[in-house]
């Protein structure tokens, strides 16, 4: 029973800590949803860029760990904004499937970019600094796993403070409740559309550094899977909702780690994607959601 | 594909009508002191450096060869046609090696692909092609009738021979007892491993007490190793790539896992030290087909004689075709005949013939029964452990 308990915890380390990943990325995309209402298709791709922009600092440039993160987070939020100017802002006033269309698009144009600019082999990121293995008595953590727990909590904080108490996260909350009446308030929305995908973007990015750091092994294909299982976390949590996103990035993490540990690997995915079959199912508005019926 | 067979036959017709002309002014050249053999191989293309080396290691076997000569002191030739690394033009380059050039048997080319479409050529016109590293199963044997292909031969071994290998190693040389296995589902290279290593580890008498999965490109496999650390394997099998492998080891060392870790020639490759990490990857070891730091007096030789003419040393695409050139020549001799026909007969019979991969013989799916070599990692580095025989 002690060794069962063991194992239990254990996994609960292994999955809060690929769970924060999941939630930096489900943020971004519950962010956009919330705000433009566009599953962006591309998200996990930024956080690919990201971890590229974080392997060129850090090996090209010679930065630390923590100079290279905010370069990254820069680039990314340049890219994001600029993706959002050539590709969404012309099709803002189309319909929805459209622009859902252009998303995907998009993310292969990125994908397939970055394989012609740096090659499809994977690059093994160099060892930003020497990680530590603490025991907590028969468990193990190491000091990579609690780097990106700080960094994902520090980073999910300063989202909260911003999107709460700062005059631009209070546009960002008027353009998302109601985008023509925050105009008439004389909000320009353009602005807050490409802040959104600045901060959105930024936080992939530091998602994908922290991953190029944690596994050591970054391609330009690698942002399709977490994408994928990013936008799972945001359903789940109720998408659209800032604190639904970290909540579902961290149960869909510790699912996969139970699953992978106490079932079988084989059924990880298969977790992973029931999960937003059973929320679509039950409860489509997510865990924080309410049901709101659609204006008409 | 009926299609496509009627294509290959009205080409194959083709070329043996095209064969018979030529044959009427070509009985004088069967006299004459050369024995010319083929090289269909990729010189240009994608996979160029498998013809390259392919190429540099024959011409090594001639040297040896020719120091005797054959049937009484001709001289073997090798002609090259350049494949392209492409199935369509391995084809037309098998054609002009066997009705141009006549030669007495073909090596190559390397890929699968090519070596599978030029097989219609070479066995209407009965002569031998031997593919050096050709591992799919359907380059010897017709997939659609389940009969070996009477004039295709490879000198590597099928993938699924490594999972046999790495059982018998680390059941009776390592002494392991518990393994475990974790197979990419996404590979049928990583599946066939790994169905062969439990089927043989089982008939050693030991135990497979896990066996999970994984998908080509994840990253995270930590829960996977702390449920398989749970059970206490002494052994873990990963017949994978070197991307996913590297982040296997690394991870399975991160959580205390410090057991043996093994698997196949996907591992070979100079970014599993990079990915993993040096110190990760002591005591973790792979099969392969060739090590150039085998120890036999052979291989010996060759290496040092490779590096002196290419300054470099030889892979398994140069050791290989090394070895198949010494099977031709050995075909040749046994069969006292220059005839494409004969040779075929004496290569399918050859024996204990050894080859700087190890000692030769065919089996009725022509498929070479030859040993293996262990490769262990030590300090990052490839080092040779040992050669198993089948």
């Amino acid at each position: 029973m002690d060794t069962l308990l063991q194992q239990f915890f254990q996994q609960l380390i292994n999955g809060i800590s690929l769970g924060s990943i999941y939630a930096l990325i489900a943020l971004g995309y519950t962010m956009i949803y919330g705000i433009i209402k566009l599953i962006n298709f591309a998200h996990g791709d930024i956080y690919m860029i990201g971890a590229y922009f974080g392997f060129f600092a850090t090996t090209q440039l010679g930065l630390g760990f923590i100079p290279a993160i905010i370069l990254s987070m820069a680039g990314a939020a340049i890219v994001g904004i600029i993706i959002e100017r050539v590709a969404y802002r012309p099709m803002r006033n189309a319909p929805r499937i459209a622009i859902l269309i252009t998303a995907i698009g998009v993310s292969f144009f990125l994908e397939y970019s970055m394989i012609l600019l740096v090659s499809p082999q994977p690059r093994t990121f160099p060892a930003v600094f020497t990680p530590t293995v603490y025991h907590f008595g028969p468990l193990v953590a190491n000091s990579q796993q609690l780097v990106i727990l700080i960094s994902a909590l520090i980073l999910m904080v300063a989202l909260s403070y911003i999107v709460n108490s700062t005059k631009a996260g209070k546009a960002m909350r008027a353009v998302s409740f109601d985008a023509d009446a925050a105009r008439l308030m004389g909000i320009n929305i353009d602005r807050v559309i490409s802040m959104t995908f600045a901060l959105g973007s930024a936080l992939a990015a530091a998602g994908g550094v922290l991953v190029g750091v944690y596994y050591n092994s970054i391609d330009p294909l690698m942002g399709m899977m977490p994408g994928l299982k990013a936008f799972v976390a945001a359903v789940l949590g109720g998408i659209g909702i800032i604190p639904g996103a970290m909540m579902g990035g961290i149960i869909l993490g510790v699912v996969e780690a139970m699953v992978s540990g106490f079932l079988s690997s084989t059924f990880r995915d298969a977790a992973a994607f029931g999960i937003l079959i059973l929320i679509l199912l039950y409860k489509p508005a997510g865990l924080l959601g309410k049901n709101v019926r659609e204006k008409v | 594909m009926k299609r496509v067979n009627k294509l290959l036959s009205v080409l194959t017709a083709g070329v043996l009508f095209a064969g018979a002309l030529a044959g009427c002014g070509g009985s004088k050249e069967a006299k004459s002191d050369v024995i010319k053999i083929g090289g269909n191989l990729e010189m240009t293309g994608g996979s160029a450096s498998f013809g390259i080396s392919s190429k540099n290691g024959i011409e090594l076997a001639l040297k040896t060869v020719n120091q005797k000569g054959v049937l009484g002191g001709k001289k073997v030739e090798l002609v090259v046609a350049d494949n392209k690394s492409e199935a369509s033009e391995a084809l037309n380059s098998m054609q002009k090696l066997i009705s141009q050039d006549k030669v007495v048997a073909v090596i190559g080319p390397n890929l699968s692909s090519a070596a599978i479409a030029s097989s219609a050529i070479n066995n209407a016109a009965k002569v031998t092609a031997i593919t050096p590293m050709g591992t799919n199963p359907d380059v010897t044997v017709n997939p659609e009738n389940g009969k070996t292909r009477e004039y295709n031969f490879r000198a590597c071994f099928i993938d699924p021979f490594q999972g046999t290998v790495m059982a018998n190693f680390a059941a009776k040389e390592m002494g392991f007892k518990r393994a475990a296995i974790m197979i990419d589902n996404t590979s049928d290279y990583s599946k066939g491993l790994a169905t062969f290593f439990k089927e043989n580890f089982l008939k050693n008498g030991c135990e497979v007490v896990a066996e999970e999965a994984y998908l080509q490109k994840d990253t995270d496999f930590k829960s996977t190793l702390t449920k398989i650390k749970a059970v206490n394997p002494d052994f873990i099998y990963v017949p994978g790539y070197y991307q996913e492998v590297g982040l296997i080891i690394k991870q399975a060392r991160e959580i205390g896992l410090e057991v043996a870790i093994a698997g196949g020639d996907g591992w070979d490759s100079a970014k599993l030290p990079e990915i993993a990490g040096k110190e990760a990857l002591n005591g973790t070891f792979f099969s392969s087909l060739y090590s150039p730091d085998d120890t036999s007096e052979l291989n010996k030789n060759f290496v040092a004689e490779y590096q002196k003419t290419y300054n470099a040393k030889p892979d398994v695409f140069a050791a290989l075709a090394h070895d198949a050139t010494l099977v031709i020549a050995k075909g040749i001799e046994d069969s006292q005949s220059a005839e494409p026909a004969k040779v075929a007969a004496a290569i399918a019979k050859v024996k204990d013939l050894n080859g700087v991969s190890g000692a030769i013989a065919f089996d009725d799916k022509h498929n070479p029964i030859k040993s293996a070599v262990i490769i262990e990692h030590i300090d990052g580095k490839q080092t040779f452990k040992t050669k198993i025989n089948p």
